[in-house]
């Protein structure tokens, strides 16, 4: 075998282990899944191959369906910037900090040693009727009844943020820590004042990594289950409740099947029109 | 007053001290370097000036204006730094207007301004490009017109040529002098490198250990050190140690072992007083070394073995044995170099030697 023949093996041999997870783990099961949202669920509950584009026709003009589809895209949306909101002083202050940086991004990293599932009940403990604020709130004679803040949407949102903020904060950290702090003094020396430097220069260099830590943040609040299952009432589930419902509780896996695609197609666009506008390849322009 | 003055200015970092009780005046228009090793305290007396960090004590003029409480934005200065510090998202021509905007012009004076600017830099022609387009020297250039353009009030330089390669930091510093004198800017230059600060400087600040060691023109504190650091850090220096036998009509009598009596003028020994131990210095390059047969000049000879040979194309530098005394002398090469084990005569006019008061460290 040739050099260059080797030479142009040796990328794939590199990938095929990648590959081959990617392939069973991801392709495969999204192929069965795409032809089981074309079977149809009898009344006997058994399900019928074939190409029936009924799941697909209840998915996409159900109002219940649509009106769910919308406030998920809404809690993913308001959780998103509060997460930007919150975390980019957050990175801002870690970029900056002269010691102890390590500790700080340790103390970051620490909530993912304990289970998500069991962080998003912590707010029961906190939250709750018998809670801590609860608690806080009775004692001090300021309400003789507990109060119920759990099971609405801004506790789900709560949760989501929780949960997701260390994924934005990191994100920004790393876009900062690339922006040269020599900039912001060039532009302060130039005459701009601190707020006006960090705005002109700062910020806009910083912006692709707050544009991929708000992608994370928007498609994985947008496919969560968990947080709206524990936190939210009745009235707040989320699009993939839908699913988890179709799916475990009436055992439609063809129904569950095309809600998911649904899901993943509508996620799908969004992250490609936000790439468009607010792409690593637009914001990287100029940059060589 | 100078253009910028600092007077007992102290710099605490914690328990450490980076610039121990420093004064000095910068006449206006004058290119003045701080020129000493890293740690020295240069950066920090540079970053005090411009207003990055706030001196511990003492207080900071510029143009007659007490700036300590100025914050930077405020003071305008230009700054060039090391690494450049251009915009990367902004384009040439944003990056050299950035500091315009600040300053009430109409777009046609902006435009003008950075047009003027960016021919007198010599690169008229990359205003719509991106920093990341240009060379390590086009973007050294580019800052200079980002800073010079707001017309300030002084000029800082932070190791601005450091980054760039031999060759065209040699260029560089041609090109930055012609600037500087062409509008005549105050300008605060700070570097490590001592073949920067003798080109450039109309005035050269020699620092170490937080504290000034000598100020003077590039030939007073190349020729007539203050002090053995200065001596030591500027070229290659023999230092050797004298006795003084006091001074007589001649200048400063001194004996040396294996030299025996040598007088050095006066005003090469202006910090010697009386008899005592001196330290005599001697340049590499004022030690000449000849066939034991050339022709005897006024200069002192004596007869040495080449010990090791350092060639550097024109020139070469000598390691010679004197006696029990082990010297350096560089000299360019003649025919071809001296060789290792060779003995050579060795060679110096007692007038080029200078005197510092003190034993050798």
């Amino acid at each position: 075998m040739s050099v260059e023949a080797r030479e142009r093996r040796q990328p794939w041999i590199l990938l095929s282990p990648a590959l081959t997870a990617i392939g069973l783990l991801l392709f495969v099961p999204l192929f069965f899944i795409v032809v089981y949202s074309f079977w149809l669920r009898t009344a006997t509950g058994a399900d019928q191959a074939g190409f029936y584009l009924d799941n697909w026709n209840e998915a996409l003009t159900d109002p219940f369906y649509r009106d769910i589809l919308f406030s998920t895209l809404r809690i993913a949306a308001i959780t998103t910037v509060a997460c930007a909101v919150l975390g980019y002083p957050a990175a801002y202050f870690i970029a900056r900090s002269k010691g102890n940086k390590a500790l700080l991004l340790l103390l970051l990293m620490l909530p993912f040693w304990i289970s998500y599932i069991i962080r998003t009940m912590s707010w029961i403990n906190i939250l709750g009727v018998s809670g801590a604020v609860n608690w806080v709130l009775l004692n001090l004679g300021i309400t003789s009844e507990p109060i119920q803040m759990l099971y609405n949407e801004p506790t789900v949102i709560l949760g989501l943020v929780h949960f997701l903020l260390p994924f934005m904060v990191l994100n920004v950290y790393v876009a900062l820590e690339g922006v040269d702090v020599s900039l912001e003094d060039a532009a302060c020396s130039l005459g701009s004042t601190r707020w006006q430097a960090f705005r002109e220069v700062t910020l806009p260099l910083s912006l692709p990594g707050l544009a991929a830590g708000g992608l994370l943040c928007f498609v994985l609040s947008a496919g969560t289950y968990i947080t709206p299952l524990v936190l939210g009432g009745p009235t707040d589930a989320m699009y993939a409740n839908l699913v988890f419902e179709a799916i475990i509780t009436q055992l439609n896996w063809p129904l569950g099947s095309a809600l998911s695609l649904m899901l993943l197609g509508v996620l799908g666009a969004l992250v490609l029109v936000y790439n468009h506008y607010l792409g690593m390849g637009q914001l990287m322009k100029g940059l060589g | 007053m100078g253009a910028v003055s600092l007077t007992d200015i102290v710099k605490r970092f914690g328990s450490f001290t980076a610039v121990q009780r420093m004064s000095m005046d910068i006449p206006e228009g004058s290119f003045v370097t701080l020129l000493g090793p890293s740690g020295c305290g240069k950066t920090t007396t540079l970053r005090m000036i411009a207003g990055l960090i706030d001196p511990s004590e003492g207080e900071i003029t510029i143009k007659g204006k007490r700036v300590n409480d100025v914050p930077i934005h405020k003071r305008n200065l230009g700054l060039v730094f090391q690494n450049y510090a251009l915009f990367p998202h902004k384009t040439i021509a944003q990056n050299v207007a950035f500091g315009l905007k600040y300053r009430d012009l109409s777009k046609a004076d902006m435009d003008r301004k950075v047009r003027d600017v960016l021919d007198l830099v010599q690169l008229p022609h990359v205003a719509d490009r991106y920093p990341k387009q240009l060379s390590g020297g086009q973007q050294q250039r580019i800052a200079l017109a980002r800073a010079i353009v707001i017309e300030p009030d002084v000029l800082l330089l932070d190791e601005p040529l450091s980054a760039l390669d031999a060759n065209l930091r040699e260029d560089m510093r041609v090109e930055l002098k012609r600037i500087q004198h062409r509008i005549g800017i105050t300008t605060v230059f700070v570097t490590h490198d001592q073949s920067e600060a003798l080109a450039m400087s109309d005035r050269v600040v020699v620092m170490s250990d937080g504290r000034i060691e000598q100020v003077g023109t590039p030939e007073d504190v190349y020729n007539t050190p203050a002090s053995e650091f200065v001596s030591r850090f500027l070229g290659i220096s023999n230092i050797l140690s004298a006795t003084s036998k006091g001074a007589n009509a001649g200048g400063l009598s001194l004996e040396l072992p294996v030299f025996g009596q040598i007088t050095v003028p006066k005003e090469k020994a202006p910090h010697v007083e009386g008899a005592g131990p001196v330290k005599l210095v001697i340049r590499a390059e004022k030690l000449l070394l000849t066939d034991l047969s050339a022709p005897r000049d006024e200069r002192a000879a004596f007869d040495g073995v080449v010990e090791a040979v350092d060639y550097q194309g024109q020139a070469a530098r000598y390691f010679v044995r004197v006696g029990d005394q082990q010297l350096q002398a560089i000299n360019m090469i003649d025919e071809r170099p001296f060789q290792e084990g060779e003995t050579v005569s060795v060679r110096f006019r007692p007038r080029d030697c200078a005197a510092l008061p003190g034993a050798p460290s």
